[in-house]
């Protein structure tokens, strides 16, 4: 194996870690909002701050492969790959910072049948679902699977865009808080912008695997 | 500013084009190259335009100085040599027993590895293979001594002392009146078998510089095992080994998304 092999080789194994943290954190998010667990959204809120010391490690790891060794092809395709998707990482565990945030501002659960009707529940699943497969994309090393996410994206997308209309029949049907309608309807924007990096990593994992670049463009 | 980047981009890239549309300036077909029975060059086809950088990169023994020394038959001292196939340059083969050896070499010029000026002063170096070609005349000499050191990038440092040992240089000042000398007698090609290779990386970015400024006038091959130096100076990249010309296309596409594992694993430093 050479020096630049053991290098990437290190590199990938701190992004994996960075993917699982993630994927914990937007899990522990739904439990924080859905349950209004401020327990749990204060472990959150203290975890955020080694999702935040990790990024600067894997930055200053990408500058520093950059700087020392002078990655080629694959190689130099796989370094830029790991410093965008490190970067989508930490937006994804502010999002469910940002969640936590949230519990522990809102005094009062929200009502089975407001989350119902926005499909809170769905939306985390999704975005949690979708954490998942680039997590195992990029392990494996499979397009197919990251390609899979394109799809779930759309759907969490569908959901964000008749947010708004259920949430403000329902205030003028149940009288609900208005600040609280807004809390809900914040955290229906964060999980559809998680979707968004997820789709980001994935579109960059196909970058290093295949050279192609999906980047604004259609999704197939 | 941004008018001006962007109309040297379009110029850039038209010149580009232009460069693509132009008739080969360089050719071989089907070349095969031999050291008494052993096989060092196996059907090498390549093709490249005027006024363009192509390095030849690969593992040491690979063929590539081989291929390089082609183009001034070089490789004809060597006695056990010979080889197959067409060498062409501007539509001629210059294997034909009609081809003067000495008129070839006045339009390939040649630059080594180990700077290797005569031991005679800066003027005397460049001035030699015109005074060869029975160029006596001062003010001709003077001239031409001058525009080569300007196109070498080197008359500014020495202008003054002209008359100066040229051993007396650094190597990089050494290799870039080499480069003049070259460029005295007019050629049209100049092969560079690793040109920079024993120079500080100061100098090593005067004679790259230097390479990208010759390119307008000249078409050049160079061997080199420095890979960002092939990325960076080069139009084209040719990749051999084990005497085979694995894969030939532009250097961004070599160096960002290769076609063949081998060439892949070669600038990445996997082997060789």
């Amino acid at each position: 194996m050479t020096l630049l092999e053991i290098e990437l080789k290190q590199l990938r194994q701190a992004i994996i870690e960075m993917m699982a943290l993630a994927k914990k954190q937007l899990e522990k998010s739904k439990d924080a909002f859905v349950n209004m667990d401020t327990e749990i959204a204060q472990e959150i809120i203290h975890t955020e701050k080694r999702m935040n010391a990790m990024e600067l490690s894997i930055d200053r790891h990408c500058e520093n492969i950059f700087a020392l060794f002078n990655p080629v092809a694959t190689d130099l395709r796989f370094v830029i790959a790991m410093l965008k998707i490190n970067s989508d990482l930490e937006r994804i565990a502010d999002y469910a910072d940002g969640i936590a945030d949230y519990v522990i501002d809102i005094d009062k659960s929200f009502s089975k049948d407001i989350l119902n009707a926005v499909q809170m529940n769905e939306m985390f699943d999704i975005a949690i679902s979708m954490v998942n497969d680039i997590y195992v994309a990029f392990d494996k090393e499979d397009t197919a699977l990251a390609r899979k996410v394109f799809k779930e994206d759309a759907a969490l997308n569908e959901i964000n865009a008749n947010a708004s209309k259920v949430i403000s029949e329902f205030v003028k049907e149940t009288h609900t808080l208005f600040r609280s309608s807004l809390y809900l309807f914040s955290t229906i924007r964060k999980v559809e912008r998680v979707g968004d990096h997820v789709k980001n990593v994935a579109e960059v994992i196909i970058f290093y695997l295949e050279a192609e670049v999906l980047k604004h463009k259609k999704k197939k | 500013m941004i008018m001006r980047i962007e109309s040297i981009k379009n110029y850039k890239m038209q010149e580009q084009a232009n460069a693509e549309t132009r008739p080969y300036k360089l050719a071989t077909r089907n070349v095969n190259a031999y050291y008494g029975n052993k096989k060092v060059l196996q059907d090498v086809n390549m093709q490249v335009r005027p006024n363009t950088v192509t390095a030849l990169i690969g593992p040491s023994g690979c063929g590539k100085s081989t291929f390089l020394r082609l183009f001034n038959r070089m490789n004809d001292y060597i006695d056990t040599f010979r080889k197959e196939g067409e060498i062409i340059i501007n539509g001629i083969d210059i294997y034909r027993k009609k081809i003067k050896i000495e008129e070839l070499r006045k339009t390939i010029g040649m630059v080594f590895q180990k700077p290797n000026p005569f031991p005679k002063s800066i003027y005397e170096n460049v001035a030699y293979g015109l005074r060869i070609q029975g160029i006596n005349n001062k003010t001709t000499l003077d001239e031409i001594v001058e525009k080569s050191l300007i196109q070498s990038a080197l008359w500014e440092e020495v202008k003054d002392d002209l008359k100066k040992n040229a051993l007396a240089l650094s190597g990089g000042q050494q290799q870039r009146l080499c480069i003049a000398r070259a460029l005295a007698v007019e050629p049209s090609v100049i092969l560079m078998d690793e040109p920079a290779s024993a120079l500080d990386p100061v100098s090593t970015s005067k004679i790259e510089d230097l390479i990208y400024e010759l390119k307008q006038h000249y078409t050049i091959l160079i061997v080199t095992h420095n890979m960002h130096q092939a990325g960076r100076v080069s139009d084209k990249t040719g990749f051999f080994y084990l005497g085979e010309l694995v894969e030939f296309g532009d250097t961004k596409q070599i160096f960002t998304n290769p076609k063949n594992n081998k060439t892949e694993n070669y600038i990445s430093g996997r082997f060789g």
